[in-house]
């Protein structure tokens, strides 16, 4: 465990696996990562890479018989990882809370938005019901809903999505916590609310300090909100730098391929850049390099080693790690070429 | 909510009048002259024509109708002249078995039947909701198991097999209860309970079963959903998680399910009562189908779909008062 004192989670060599009919489904593999009190953390990734399975194991939302979690989970200096379950649920909503993609299906259909919340405040905290609806109106209004006492007597599907989200966040910080958890919060957002939950998230960060793991698949999110960026793939983590270097700096095939799949207004394209492939089932891991099946630079490197070997999370800077085979002079001539980052 | 239930009970409404046409044209299919079947074995063409005559049966079918949904609501008078005589509403026409009023007959046989499947409707739903909230929340352990093997088990019984069988082990063979012999609730509680006892038990098995199931995979549905994850994620304890949040969400089919199969057993639960020997409806029910005895076979017919027709309203209202999405559109 680490000594530093500003560091709210810390997560080592964190595994998780399922067992399914099919056999053993490694879903997380070896995934190590710190959060500092106040700052992002955003964990990015496509369907399927254990971005959202290795929050669901910090928050102890994995508890089905047939997960396995193993490694280490500080939270605030305690272990999490083999914990009583009792435990991790008081901790839950009140020193830590999540958010999640959808809010429309995330709240409860037949609860009104005031009970919901009131039911969150007095989990936590001994309250009387009308101070603790007193607490919840606050917290509304905090989070921009307009006419707070009317709409908590409303249900989730009188709201629009970006209010819905609004309350989600509202709910998950009504007894504020130290971490919160964001799994894919704007995905389902039409654009233009997109940014407004972003700018809310970024504005209660600044006034509650809370540190967030942002997970998500958008970079244009990340670029807006994170401060370090674990990128993920097939359930291990694959670069892991502050936000400027990856933007700027990356090291990783995958990253290349995420940055390249933005559309980008400047560039005079016809068509973007996806990466060629999909990403490996989980109950069929490639032996070496996960990424490897994907990678158009594989040839490049001597020994058919990207097949044979999975390469190590090695340092590439002072904050900066990445797992690759090439050498560093072979990615700096390929980013040149490409345009990737700034060389 | 109240626009709601205005527009339910209209539909209710409409129903019941097409229900009541598709009943008395039950009456008029048979392939017997229903005058005919008034009269005994001393029967001469005279007799059923004075018949037909005082029935109203020689009007044409509409004036019929009319007829008999005015018996229903205000009462009619059968006959003309000297002859007349007067059939006070709910007025449903009287036996050709044996000339009784048909809502006499209707009004002793219905408490029987409404406490039968009362009875057994409380201790279905407690027994086989219960046990579905046990599996689901033990879903993959010995709990669920035990519980889901059992319920098959009830749930492939038919109802003469376990009643008869709970009637020749708990009363023939053991005496633990003495003969069926059914009293009002009011004349000998103790007598009642002991008749009762049985058949509630016998039906109930075979809901319990159903609603166990039922209760069961609706749970473990809605223990999937997103918004169990959030309450989870708000530090809910499990109790609360399942009982609030859970069952609520997974009520609907349940509710749905529970107002059907009373309405169905309010219709007379015919071979319960056959084998405790209740004089319920459905044995009411079953002996006019054996006599041709047209009046009683269309009053329990109107009567047992008046019941599926009201708990389906009772329902819809149901919905309203748990889901807010069907309250508020």
């Amino acid at each position: 465990m680490t000594n530093n004192v500003n560091v709210i989670l810390e997560v080592k060599n964190l595994n998780v696996e399922f067992t399914t009919d099919d056999g053993i489904v490694h879903a997380v593999n070896n995934v190590s990562y710190q959060v500092e009190r106040g700052k992002t953390l955003a964990i990015v990734g496509e369907s399927g890479s254990g971005k959202s399975v290795s929050s669901l194991a910090v928050m102890g939302l994995l508890s089905g018989a047939n997960s396995k979690i193993t490694g280490e989970v500080f939270f605030n200096g305690n272990e999490l990882v083999g914990a009583d379950p009792e435990v991790i649920r008081k901790l839950r909503g009140d020193e830590m809370a999540m958010i999640f993609q959808d809010p429309l299906s995330a709240l409860h259909p037949y609860y009104t938005i005031g009970d919901q919340l009131i039911e969150a405040v007095l989990v936590h905290q001994k309250l009387k019901n009308s101070e603790a609806r007193i607490r919840a109106a606050e917290m509304l209004t905090k989070v921009g809903i307009p006419s707070v006492e009317q709409r908590m007597n409303e249900y989730p599907h009188q709201l629009s999505g970006g209010m819905r989200q609004r309350v989600m966040i509202a709910m998950a910080l009504i007894n504020g916590p130290e971490l919160l958890i964001a799994d894919e919060p704007t995905t389902a957002l039409d654009v233009t609310v997109q940014a407004q939950i972003l700018d809310l998230l970024r504005e209660l960060q600044k006034e509650f300090g809370t540190a967030i793991v942002l997970i998500t698949h958008d970079l244009g999110v990340v670029a807006d909100l994170a401060d370090e960026v674990m990128v993920m793939y097939g359930g291990s983590a694959v670069e892991h730098a502050p936000v400027r270097e990856i933007f700027y700096s990356p090291q990783m095939p995958y990253t290349w391929g995420l940055l390249a799949s933005i559309p980008q207004i400047s560039a005079k394209k016809e068509q973007l850049d996806p990466i060629p492939g999909s990403p490996p089932s989980a109950l069929d891991m490639p032996t070496g390099c996960v990424f490897a099946p994907r990678c158009a630079f594989k040839h490049q490197v001597a020994n058919n080693a990207c097949v044979e070997k999975f390469p190590d999370l090695l340092a590439v800077s002072k904050d900066h790690e990445a797992r690759c085979h090439l050498t560093e002079s072979q990615r700096t001539a390929i980013r040149t070429e490409r345009k990737i980052g700034k060389v | 909510m109240f626009p709601y239930i205005v527009r339910r009970i209209f539909v209710m409404i409409l129903m019941l009048t097409i229900l009541s046409i598709i009943t008395f044209i039950l009456f008029n299919a048979v392939p017997t002259d229903p005058a005919r079947l008034t009269c005994g074995k001393t029967c001469t063409p005279e007799i059923v024509a004075a018949n037909r005559i005082r029935l109203g049966l020689d009007q044409p079918l509409v004036v019929q109708y009319v007829e008999w949904i005015k018996g229903i609501f205000v009462g009619r008078t059968y006959g003309s002249g000297s002859a007349t005589f007067e059939c006070s509403a709910p007025c449903l026409g009287y036996s050709f078995r044996n000339g009784e009023e048909v809502t006499t007959m209707i009004v002793a046989a219905l408490p029987v039947t409404l406490y039968l499947a009362l009875g057994a409707f409380i201790l279905w739903m407690l027994v086989g909701i219960s046990a579905g909230i046990v599996a689901a929340k033990n879903h993959g352990k010995w709990q669920d198991r035990t519980i889901m093997s059992v319920s098959l088990i009830g749930y492939s019984l038919p109802v003469f097999f376990v009643g008869l069988l709970l009637l020749i082990f708990v009363i023939v063979r053991w005496n633990f209860l003495p003969y069926p012999n059914y009293e009002s609730p009011f004349n000998d509680p103790v007598a009642f309970f002991q008749t009762m006892l049985l058949p509630w038990v016998t039906l109930a098995i075979l809901y319990a079963a159903y609603y166990a199931r039922l209760t069961r995979s609706q749970m473990l549905e809605t223990m999937g959903e997103d918004f169990i994850r959030t309450a989870r994620a708000k530090g809910l304890s499990e109790r609360t998680v399942l009982r609030k949040h859970a069952f609520r969400a997974g009520l609907t089919p349940i509710v749905t399910s529970a107002g059907l199969d009373l309405a169905g057993l309010l219709g007379g639960a015919v071979i319960t009562e056959y084998i405790f020997s209740l004089p319920g409806l459905g044995r009411l029910a079953i002996g006019a189908v054996t006599d041709y005895d047209l009046p009683t076979i269309t009053g329990t017919v109107l009567l047992a779909a008046v019941f599926v027709i009201f708990l389906n309203l009772v329902v819809d209202i149901l919905y309203a008062a748990i889901d807010p999405r069907v309250r508020i559109s």
